[in-house]
């Protein structure tokens, strides 16, 4: 049921896009065209009237003139739309039935997949247009036994599609419990899979068909295939030889093959737009957050001790309809030197959002709406960049959830870290790469040496974490971020990382901001706390002061999700379904 | 990296054999045609038969196939069925001649591409509108109709340029780079307009992914995160578009050639299709497959190269 909805609210999306609306007109009328071929014309399209040769467009019964040989352009152009998009069906059909069979098979049933896969490289290395030409004894230059051969050499572009598709489904959970509770195979790929794989087969399709009529013209064009088969290709080629008698004869044909492949390109791009929503838009690393109807006004007095403040900031994200929805609503907080400060929520509350806004780094679609951030005492909000990058690094720092994605796959952990040591205090190659091992020793990697020269898939999740924090602290901030440091990691490596961070925060009295969801954490290594709801501080608090007497009701909610072995839940499980 | 090197040389091969004998099997069921053909339309069956006989056709397909193979392997194609030339002599020349067209604008293409798709995924606004708008206008429109329209421009019309002809590079370097423009503009423009569209969309992805955030709050500048993180991470897919668009545009070329009566791989491979010069054919056919298992391997190098954990496969 669920996809028969977005079966049609695609359609609705497509019916309300003029580029779609449009696209999709022209080419069913030129399918009509083609269908009224022998209706139409006064002529059929090998009739050849001597007298007639070199007719001028728009001669009695030649609407588009005559050619060299006295045949009815006009009904050569109606029937070429017809070879056009025969060829476009077969070649399209067999790509399709071809690529979805064994995508799935090879996406599915993992045992097959290397076999398929092979056949696939295999039918990658056939020389493509080549082929066609050099198997002409074989087919005759007929354009639809052509067409059949050209599918399967486009079939291995829709295997990949549908094979990668795939393997992302079966690893869904729906589809495992289906297996278990014994569904059988064939209906799995027919229920489950494939109309998750529709979309991008759609969206393949309709480039799959422009390419077939493109190479079928090219073929006629090149005189493959019998001249009775009037042919976008042929109708050119024999339009070109007669430019200087009649440019009409060759412009006619053009414009039709132009209408109808420029057609499905656009048609193409339409559908894609409304199968998977907008694309993502370029993201500007050189700019300053955007702001947007900002206002820098804010709320009560600038802390002189503070080494970061951040008043009433507000972020906001544009909605589809184009409505700025706040999701960091007017948040205050201030952190003092070597203090750590645990800003706590559900996911979604807005807490790694507050942070990216203090360091700088919100995605391109973030606006700034309003507030104020001040490190040391200078507003960073509106700050130029190069302003901003001279702070991060060496007065501020990072330390991400995610420890793998984190790092660049390409070079090796020891040049990152040589990297953003000099990038942050501009230090020669040698002296970064001493204080690089020196640092990768005292997170509490045993072998420092190698693990500089490794690169990041060559070591596990805890020991990037490790490399992450070391980036950070390289340059002794002031302030040290550290968004969910351990969310990703093991339980027992989660208490390493934490007593290494509270350990790096008293050699360097650092400011720590622990974005977390896990009171365990909080209470392990914060002095004071902030809880997150919707975008707002709802309360902060000493910590002892705060899990003590907790005031406000979300927190104590919060409090109360704790599990430990000593509360027992009195709560009633949650209703089956309730979530749907 | 040598024991990586070494794997995907012994797939290489195994695939041109595997590729080549499909083929083989294929172009063998037309055999009987060729010969038909050949002795014309009185031929008896007994004259075909004999004909098939003295030219090794009555053996088993695979017999056929292997001797041909090792033929190959000797550096020996055989002798043209019509002409007796050498078919492997003829064919340096006719490959260098869609060379010289493939090859700069396959450079072109990867420069325009590499540029416009990074500035456009960098910079956003207008760039990236110039940038979307080319490679669409670059997909619009079949090559065909460019070549065409680009011979009624700049040779018809204007007359700037030669509108055919090929002037060998050694004989006359103007001549050539005349000779050679308006084709290679063609091909330039449809290779180009896709590699920019993939270019840029790696680069987006690329550039919104995790790790350049955090390059980011390290102060790393942002020439360096675009032009040392970004772009190496995003070369491999751009790499590998590079060697399916050289492959695409040497098969392509044969339209090309046509349009503007250029004596190359393309148009070598149409005569001897038409004619049933088998001999010619498994010779098209073996470069055909051999360019292409080439430059899969040689894309394979260049990912290995960038990409640390693609030498692991």
């Amino acid at each position: 049921m669920a996809t028969d909805e977005a079966r049609k609210s695609v359609l609705h999306r497509l019916l309300r896009d003029p580029q779609a609306v449009i696209t999709a007109s022209i080419l069913l009328a030129t399918i009509a065209l083609g269908l009224l071929a022998n209706v139409l014309p006064q002529h059929g399209p090998n009739d050849v009237v001597f007298g007639n040769v070199n007719l001028p467009t728009g001669s009695p019964g030649y609407p588009f003139g005559a050619n060299q040989l006295g045949q009815d352009i006009f009904a050569r152009v109606l029937h070429s739309i017809n070879t056009a998009w025969v060829s476009a069906l077969i070649g399209a059909s067999v790509a399709l039935v071809v690529g979805t069979t064994f995508g799935l098979i090879g996406g599915y049933f993992t045992r097959l997949r290397s076999g398929v896969e092979w056949v696939f490289t295999v039918v990658m290395t056939l020389p493509g247009i080549l082929l066609l030409i050099l198997l002409m004894p074989l087919t005759g230059g007929d354009f639809r036994a052509t067409m059949l051969i050209y599918g399967f050499l486009m079939s291995p572009g829709v295997y990949r599609i549908v094979r990668n598709q795939t393997i992302g489904v079966s690893k869904e959970l729906y589809v495992d419990a289906a297996k278990v509770s014994g569904v059988t195979h064939t209906r799995i790929l027919f229920r489950h899979i494939l109309s998750v794989v529709r979309g991008p087969i759609i969206i393949a399709t309709s480039f799959l068909t422009g390419t077939a009529i493109g190479v079928q013209a090219g073929l006629a064009f090149l005189g493959v295939g019998s001249a009775e088969i009037a042919s976008f290709g042929g109708m050119i080629s024999q339009g070109f030889r007669a430019i200087n008698i009649d440019p009409m004869q060759f412009i006619w044909p053009s414009i039709f093959l132009g209408l109808i492949t420029a057609n499905i390109v656009l048609f193409g791009n339409a559908l894609r737009d409304a199968l998977e929503g907008s694309r993502p838009k370029p993201q500007k690393i050189t700019a300053t957050q955007t702001t947007e109807g900002f206002s820098a006004e804010v709320s009560g007095p600038a802390d002189e001790l503070a080494v970061l403040q951040v008043r009433d900031l507000g972020i906001a994200y544009k909605s589809p309809a184009g409505v700025l929805n706040e999701v960091v609503r007017g948040v205050n907080l201030t952190i003092r030197q070597g203090e750590t400060i645990g800003l706590v929520g559900e996911s979604g509350s807005g807490k790694t959002q507050t942070a990216f806004g203090i360091l700088g780094v919100l995605p391109l679609e973030a606006k700034v709406t309003r507030g104020s951030v001040r490190i040391e005492g200078n507003e960073c909000l509106g700050a130029p960049e190069p302003v901003l990058r001279a702070l991060r690094g060496n007065t501020i720092a990072y330390v991400p959830q995610e420890p793998m994605s984190n790092l660049d796959p390409v070079y090796t952990i020891g040049s990152q870290l040589v990297e953003g040591i000099r990038a942050a205090d501009g230090c020669t190659k040698p002296e970064a790469r001493e204080r690089a091992i020196e640092l990768l020793g005292r997170v509490g990697i045993p072998n420092p040496q190698r693990v500089f020269k490794s690169y990041p898939h060559e070591i596990s999740g805890g020991m990037a974490q490790r490399v992450l924090i070391a980036g950070a602290v390289a340059s002794r901030p002031k302030i040290l971020i550290a968004d969910e440091p351990t969310t990703a990691l093991d339980v027992t490596v989660q208490a390493e990382i934490l007593d290494l961070l509270r350990e790096l925060q008293e050699e360097m009295n650092m400011a720590i901001i622990m974005v977390t969801h896990n009171f365990g954490v909080v209470a392990d290594i914060c002095d004071r706390i902030a809880v997150m709801k919707q975008g707002q501080i709802v309360e902060t608090g000493q910590i002892e002061e705060l899990f003590a007497n907790p005031s406000h009701e979300y927190t104590k909610m919060l409090l109360d999700s704790i599990l430990d072995e000593d509360t027992i839940r009195t709560d009633p499980p949650v209703r089956q379904g309730a979530n749907q | 990296m040598l024991l990586y090197l070494g794997r995907r040389m012994i797939a290489g091969l195994v695939l041109f054999i595997v590729s080549s004998l499909i083929t083989f099997l294929l172009l063998s069921m037309s055999f009987d045609n060729i010969i038909a053909t050949r002795l014309g339309p009185g031929a008896t069956p007994e004259q075909i038969a004999d004909m098939a006989a003295r030219l090794g056709m009555d053996r088993p397909v695979l017999i056929q196939y292997l001797d041909w193979l090792g033929g190959l392997f000797r550096g020996d194609m055989g002798t043209s069925f019509f002409t007796g030339a050498d078919v492997m002599s003829q064919l340096p020349q006719r490959i260098s001649v869609t060379l010289s067209v493939v090859l700069p604008a396959l450079t072109l293409s990867a420069i325009v591409a590499v540029l416009l798709g990074v500035w456009a995924a960098s910079r956003g606004g207008w760039v990236d509108k110039v940038c979307q708008g080319f490679s669409l206008i670059g997909n619009l429109i079949p090559n065909l109709l460019v070549a065409i329209g680009l011979v009624m421009l700049f040779a018809i019309e204007l007359g700037w340029l030669p509108a055919t002809g090929f002037v060998p590079m050694e004989q006359d370097f103007g001549g050539w780079l005349r000779s050679i423009t308006i084709p290679v503009i063609t091909i330039f423009i449809g290779g180009a307009a896709n590699i920019a569209n993939q270019v840029r969309g790696t680069m987006i992805d690329e550039l919104r992914k995790d790790y350049i955030r955090t390059l980011r709050t390290r102060g790393v500048s942002p020439r360096a995160i675009l032009l040392k993180h970004a772009l190496r991470n995003a070369a491999g897919p751009a790499v590998t578009v590079l060697g399916l668009t050289f492959i695409t545009m040497f098969g392509g070329a044969l339209i090309i050639e046509q349009v503007f009566a250029l004596h190359g791989f393309g148009t070598f491979a149409f005569t001897a299709a038409t004619s049933g010069d088998y001999t010619v054919m498994l010779g098209v056919m073996s470069v055909g497959i051999g360019l292409t298992v080439g430059m899969n391997l040689l894309v394979d190098i260049v990912n290995g190269w960038l990409n640390p954990k693609a030498r692991v496969y």
